[in-house]
């Protein structure tokens, strides 16, 4: 019962954040929100722009690829040198190359994906540079998904926004301020917010001391789960009680992950000029993340084959190995669908001990492209590739030249969103081939038998969608899936982003040809079926053979432990 | 090219300043100033009510099996152990899960010896009893779980079962506002609470 409400309380508050969040968010990319203007005035006069100067999609893509090298770069040194710099209360050193590598290209890729254990290896100065990726990698990625919405519904345009305002204007209006008022209510559920160091304590019951981590934790949990990041303070992530320390807290970023990804659909329809048209794309992504919030907690909610063989068959509460008590099985099953299918990769259990089938809920999840709802910008471009397939596919049927939004979807257009949705398959499947054909490869998986195999193909199905949730029991901080990993991620973020704003020129600069009666209607239940089918297709095919010899064949090994 | 490359500098140092520094320092402020007790940790006498302990003496309830038997801190094997927020018991470490996976015969092995050790105190032992949380320091047990563990209680602490059980029920915090999550007892409170029954008996 306590599941029903907690579906129907996050149900109605997503609701609610769709209508308003979603048109508050058009009127921030339109220019018509300024209460911030008194920051964003000088920002834009310090790098020599205004909104009035818009860019072609090149520039705009030419911008966002710089920018984000100097933010690797940046983030890579400040993890190299942390040892000089100041807040490091614990005396930790530099962060080893590869590592720093790996992480640097994760952040700024919005993966997020973690070879590291946060309190042991990186200094408050650190965690704060890596929260500064936290606010910029989802404004990255949201400012794509609107410079295509711009091409989608601009006329005989040459441009597609302003890169610079984009991401400002995001990072300002949407996710400071949200996320500043989310991390006190972190802070007042217990979540920890502190520069003082550890804490030495001394239990004179039991006779126990401890050394426990702390740090500026809260407030970066309130981004992390916002911008869809997934990257916590701590190792075990949204699972210890100082990120995540209650049941509402779990609610809360289970809301938070979901609300930006879900409510740009809005935003699209509002930029559209039909709120049918975003209200299609969200029926989409709902029905997709509903059936896999059912299936993945109804596996959850069943007994662990090697805790019932152990001599306790009885689980009423569901598989608890790597589940905390307070969230309980179904609640850490929701969060779990919920991070994996927004590219966020937070996690408040442990994915690698989930049942065979929940596990294959998480890891599918991700192969479906991350599009239901998706990341933040990434799951709206991402899902508007599919919507292009499905028009396509739907012209072909009808004899007609396929029409989107009243633009002419032809030869390049096709092309390109086929490029963007293929780009992460080929990434995945080609990098878990490299990873179990290698001796490198194979000494990572922690679990033997085809748990192991999942654990290597759940990283780079992670990684190449930007998601960053891990079966965590691989031991990922070696050279080999510091440097791997790296390319998966850069590959799955900015082998996608640039076909995308191509895209984005490409139908910008076409003229609209008025609906006709011969139109394919892309705002009723006949599209959403055809997205859907176009997502389930192109995921089953490309991924059913290799989840056959993980989850499924795990999931078929009765009574056989590896 | 350069253009972008300048403006791609000043807008890292200008988030730098406002994202890394000023969010982090304003949020602490605000932090400290609205609940010092929770930024800090939720500190109590005895340890944080948010962090697990290793409870090994049995006249004491135990916690999840984070640090206990098959996963208790181990130098020699290089495992940190649950309860083990940075170090413990003078082992270093960090949170973490076990990670073994639902078919994983050391899963098997492991809740093998958990369930027998409470078969060998008398405890009919439940679900969270002998599966390790995700954080690997979870603070909190279900009541049932509280509840089993009174015959091991009650032998070694020689508290009487029935105060014991009045003891459990004052401390279950029912599912918060009523729906969300399950049911938990904190186990550093329920043996706080214990010790005060113990001291006011006495």
């Amino acid at each position: 019962m306590g599941f029903f409400w907690t579906i129907v309380t996050l149900v109605v508050a997503l609701g609610i954040a769709w209508r308003y969040l979603g048109s508050y968010m058009a009127a921030v990319f339109d220019g018509r929100v300024r209460w911030l203007g008194w920051v964003e005035r000088p920002i834009y006069r310090a790098l020599g722009t205004s909104p009035e100067r818009e860019q072609s999609w090149k520039r705009y893509a030419a911008a966002l690829l710089v920018f984000s090298a100097v933010s690797i770069l940046f983030t890579y040194l400040m993890l190299r040198l942390q040892g000089s710099l100041p807040l490091d209360p614990q005396h930790l050193g530099a962060v080893p190359p590869a590592l720093a590598w790996n992480t640097a290209v994760s952040f700024v890729t919005n993966t997020n994906w973690q070879n590291y254990g946060g309190e042991t290896t990186l200094s408050y100065l650190s965690q704060m540079t890596l929260v500064v990726q936290q606010f910029v990698s989802p404004a990255v990625g949201i400012a794509v998904a609107i410079a295509l919405v711009r091409g989608l519904t601009r006329r005989d345009a040459s441009t597609v926004g302003n890169f610079w305002v984009d991401v400002t204007r995001c990072m300002l209006y949407i996710l400071l301020p949200v996320a500043f008022l989310a991390g006190i209510v972190y802070v007042g559920q217990g979540g920890v917010q502190t520069l003082a160091g550890p804490a030495h304590v001394h239990d004179a019951l039991n006779g126990v001391t401890q050394t426990i981590a702390r740090g500026p934790i809260a407030f970066m949990e309130a981004i992390k789960q916002l911008g869809t990041n997934g990257g916590g303070f701590l190792n075990a992530n949204s699972a210890t009680p100082f990120e995540n320390p209650t049941a509402l807290t779990n609610w809360l970023s289970i809301f938070l992950l979901l609300c930006i990804p879900f409510s740009l659909t809005y935003t699209f329809g509002k930029m559209a000029g039909s709120r049918r048209q975003g209200a299609a794309l969200l029926t989409a992504m709902a029905l997709i993340f509903g059936a896999w919030v059912g299936f993945t907690s109804y596996a959850e909610h069943q007994a662990n084959p090697a805790v019932a063989a152990a001599g306790l068959p009885h689980q009423p509460t569901g598989n608890m190995e790597g589940k905390e008590v307070r969230f309980g099985d179904t609640s850490s099953a929701l969060f779990g669908v919920a991070s994996t299918q927004t590219s966020t990769g937070s996690a408040d259990a442990a994915y690698d001990s989930f049942t065979p089938m929940g596990g294959f809920g998480l890891i599918t999840g991700m192969m479906l492209g991350e599009v239901s709802p998706g990341g933040t910008g990434s799951g709206l471009y991402t899902i508007l590739l599919f919507a292009i397939v499905a028009v396509f596919i739907g012209g072909l049927m009808i004899g007609r030249t396929p029409e989107y939004l009243g633009k002419k979807i032809q030869a390049h257009e096709v092309k390109l969103a086929g490029l963007g949705i293929l780009i992460m398959p080929i990434a995945v499947l080609a990098l878990t081939a490299v990873a179990v054909s290698v001796h490198a490869g194979r000494a990572g998986p922690l679990n033997a038998g085809p748990h192991g195999f999942s654990e290597i193909l759940y990283a780079f199905t992670s990684q190449a969608n930007n998601n960053g949730s891990a079966f965590a029991g691989l031991s990922g901080d070696t050279a080999f899936y510091n440097v791997l990993g790296g390319i998966a991620m850069l590959l799955g973020r900015f082998a996608v982003i640039v076909p995308v704003l191509a895209l984005a020129g490409a139908l910008g600069a076409k003229n609209v040809v008025p609906a006709g009666l011969g139109t394919f209607r892309t705002d009723n239940a006949m599209f959403v079926g055809l997205v859907i089918g176009a997502i389930m297709l192109v995921g089953a095919l490309t991924f059913f053979p290799a989840i056959s010899l993980g989850p499924i064949v795990e999931q078929l090994s009765h009574g056989r432990f590896f | 090219m350069l253009n972008h490359l300048r403006r791609s500098a000043v807008l890292t140092v200008v988030c730098f300043v406002v994202f890394g520094l000023a969010y982090a320092l304003a949020g602490t402020g605000v932090a400290q100033v609205l609940f010092p007790h929770q930024a800090n940790g939720s500190l109590t006498a005895n340890g944080s009510t948010l962090i697990g302990q290793n409870w090994a003496a049995t006249r004491w309830f135990h916690g999840r099996p984070d640090d206990f038997g098959p996963y208790a801190a181990d130098p020699k094997k290089g495992i940190s152990g649950g309860d083990n927020p940075l170090v413990a018991n003078g082992v270093k470490g960090e949170s973490g899960a076990t990670n073994l996976g639902p078919r994983s015969k050391t899963l098997l092995e492991d809740t093998r010896i958990l369930i027998s050790w409470w078969h060998a105190h008398g405890v009919d032992p439940t679900t969270d009893l002998v599966t390790t949380s995700g954080s690997g320091y979870d603070p909190d047990i279900s009541p049932a779980s509280a509840f089993a563990q009174i015959p091991m209680v009650a032998k070694y602490s020689g508290v009487d079962p029935a105060e014991l059980h009045r003891l459990i029920a004052k401390q279950v915090h029912g599912p918060q506002l009523g729906f969300l999550g399950s049911a938990y007892v904190d186990v550093l409170q329920l043996n706080e609470a214990l010790a005060a029954a113990e001291r006011a008996g006495r």
